[in-house]
């Protein structure tokens, strides 16, 4: 099919492989990438919030031209009982900026202009081809790889593995393991369309101003997950995640789930009226820290959710992959200006400028956080939810009843649903991981 | 209920575009007499109720609406279950959102 020799291939369209390939080629290296959609973000699936922040270290002036929907001035957190939410908003006009922080975005729309810029920079970008081997020498070294449009093998100096997060491609290798159902959630997702007018109106927005609803407690069941609605300009994204082994040991079923979460009462008279035009499912890395793979080797970085990149207490996950890219495709080229072959020990420079970034920093700080919320997720995901509401009914329910009864009764269902052992232990142990 | 549920999921699928590849399912099922723990979690699991009992009791698939999400590949794969791949490129799911 492909008869030249490439300094590198990016297998994968995704952000972290849009960022990588785009990084390269507009350095002026011979760039080809390879995506099994029928275009960029067609197999694409994400909530989805934009950080202005780290695309703009990579498209500087994207504003002007790339698809976004709301930029969001608000965030409610709501706690989820079984008719009741407790939640916690912040709005600020502060983030009416000129340069807004984040926007919600339409992954199929957005990644299809990420696409067409990773051209314009020079790549040949190929799109519905399937990636199916990596080919290694005698020694191991990936020296390319082989599609299923056929055509024997097509080399390169090094291959960004931007397969995304059941990339098959490394785990078949040995590069890397298969995640484990504790190290992914399973999240489904419905995109509600409704008029411009009654998004605003029922959001309390206006013009290209979004806000964003993320919830836990009860709607998960006691699984380790959450909900989400993200405001576009004329759909509203619904979805909710649980952690595979979840999903396992409890036998509940994503949409059953989703059905529930849609119908709860807070949530139901925001989509009211709405219509459903795509149902997607996608998994999302939640091991952090402590499951971050090798990420480099002979002729090979691998990036990304492929490279279980995610922050799952921020809910950021596309920032580092299009991050973990960008650096991946600054170490190659700086390896590639000094001549340099693409070993491992060259390579190990895209760790070492990973490890000084914010990408590993920040998942560092949390290491601690997957292993506590997945153990006690009875706890932190329903029975902490359904006491701080049942609290807050007692706390503005006037029924008579003297305010200092109110408070003893308050503080027993706590202590009687969780010892005080086990309130203290769980407090010093959620800030423990949270330092 | 349960056909309450199916009806639903297929309902949702109705939304979606594929390009369905005839003939050459991505992923296939070990054969098996009785299902293990693995398989009989995907009836419940996957988002795309792909996976269903026939009459035998054994486990089935039909991955024409599959989202591609790779679930059954986390939980399956690794007891050797199923054979897990991507569709040809170009097949499958075309999500027009994502």
């Amino acid at each position: 099919m492909i008869d030249e020799r490439f300094d590198a291939i990016v297998v994968g369209a995704g952000m972290a492989g849009n960022a990588a390939a785009y990084t390269m080629a507009s350095r002026g290296l011979k760039v080809l990438q390879l995506e099994r959609g029928e275009y960029s973000g067609s197999k694409n699936v994400q909530g989805a919030i934009l950080y202005a922040d780290m695309m703009e270290k990579i498209i500087p002036d994207f504003r002007e031209d790339a698809p976004l929907e709301r930029h969001l001035i608000e965030q409610r957190f709501w706690m989820m009982g079984e008719n009741s939410h407790t939640g916690l908003h912040y709005r600020s006009d502060d983030f009416n900026e000129e340069k807004p922080n984040r926007y919600t975005i339409i992954r199929a729309q957005f990644d299809k202009w990420f696409s067409s810029k990773v051209r314009e920079a020079g790549a040949l970008v190929v799109c519905e081809t399937t990636v199916t081997e990596l080919v290694q020498d005698a020694y191991g070294k990936v020296i390319g790889v082989k599609t299923d449009r056929g055509g024997g093998q097509i080399h390169a100096d090094v291959v960004v593995l931007a397969e995304g997060v059941t990339g098959l491609l490394g785990a078949r290798a040995g590069l890397r393991k298969i995640p484990k159902p504790t190290e992914v959630a399973l999240a489904v997702k419905e995109m509600h369309f409704m008029p411009q007018e009654v998004i605003e109106q029922r959001f309390n927005v206006k013009g290209n101003e979004g806000a964003v609803i993320e919830a836990a407690g009860t709607i998960s069941e006691g699984m380790t997950g959450m909900g989400f609605l993200y405001t576009n300009r004329e759909c509203v994204s619904v979805g909710i995640g649980c952690l595979v082994s979840d999903f396992q040991k409890s036998g509940e079923s994503p949409y059953t789930l989703l059905e529930k979460f849609k119908r709860h009462p807070s949530i139901a008279p925001l989509l009211e009226g709405s219509e459903v035009k795509e149902y997607a499912a996608h998994l999302i890395p939640e091991g952090g820290f402590k499951s971050i793979p090798q990420l480099y080797g002979e002729g090979w970085v691998v990036v990304g959710d492929a490279a279980q990149l995610n922050n799952a207490i921020h809910r950021e996950g596309s920032n580092l992959a299009m991050t973990s890219g960008r650096i991946a495709g600054e170490a190659i080229f700086q390896v590639k200006s000094r001549k340099d072959p693409m070993t491992a020990s060259n390579l190990s420079l895209y760790k070492k400028m990973l490890d000084d970034s914010f990408v590993i920093k920040d998942l560092k700080k949390y290491k601690d956080m997957p292993q506590l919320l997945h153990i006690q997720s009875q706890n932190f995901f329903l029975t902490y939810p359904q006491l701080v509401n049942k609290a807050m009914q007692n706390f503005v329910r006037v029924d008579g009843t003297p305010k200092k009864e109110k408070e003893k009764m308050t503080v027993k269902s706590f202590t009687s649903a969780r010892s005080w052992a086990g309130l203290f232990g769980d407090a010093f142990k959620l800030a423990r991981a949270w330092r | 209920m349960a056909t309450e549920t199916a009806f639903r999921v297929e309902d949702k699928l109705f939304q979606n575009r594929y390009l369905v590849d005839a003939g050459r399912a991505h992923i296939k099922v070990r054969p098996h007499t009785t299902p293990s723990a693995a398989l009989r979690t995907l009836l419940t699991t996957c988002p795309a109720r792909c996976y269903e009992l026939n009459d035998k009791g054994q486990v089935e698939i039909t991955a024409d609406g599959c989202v591609e999400c790779g679930t059954c590949r986390i939980i399956g794969e690794p007891t050797g279950d199923i054979e897990w791949n991507y569709p040809r490129g170009g097949y499958g799911v075309l999500f027009k959102f994502g």
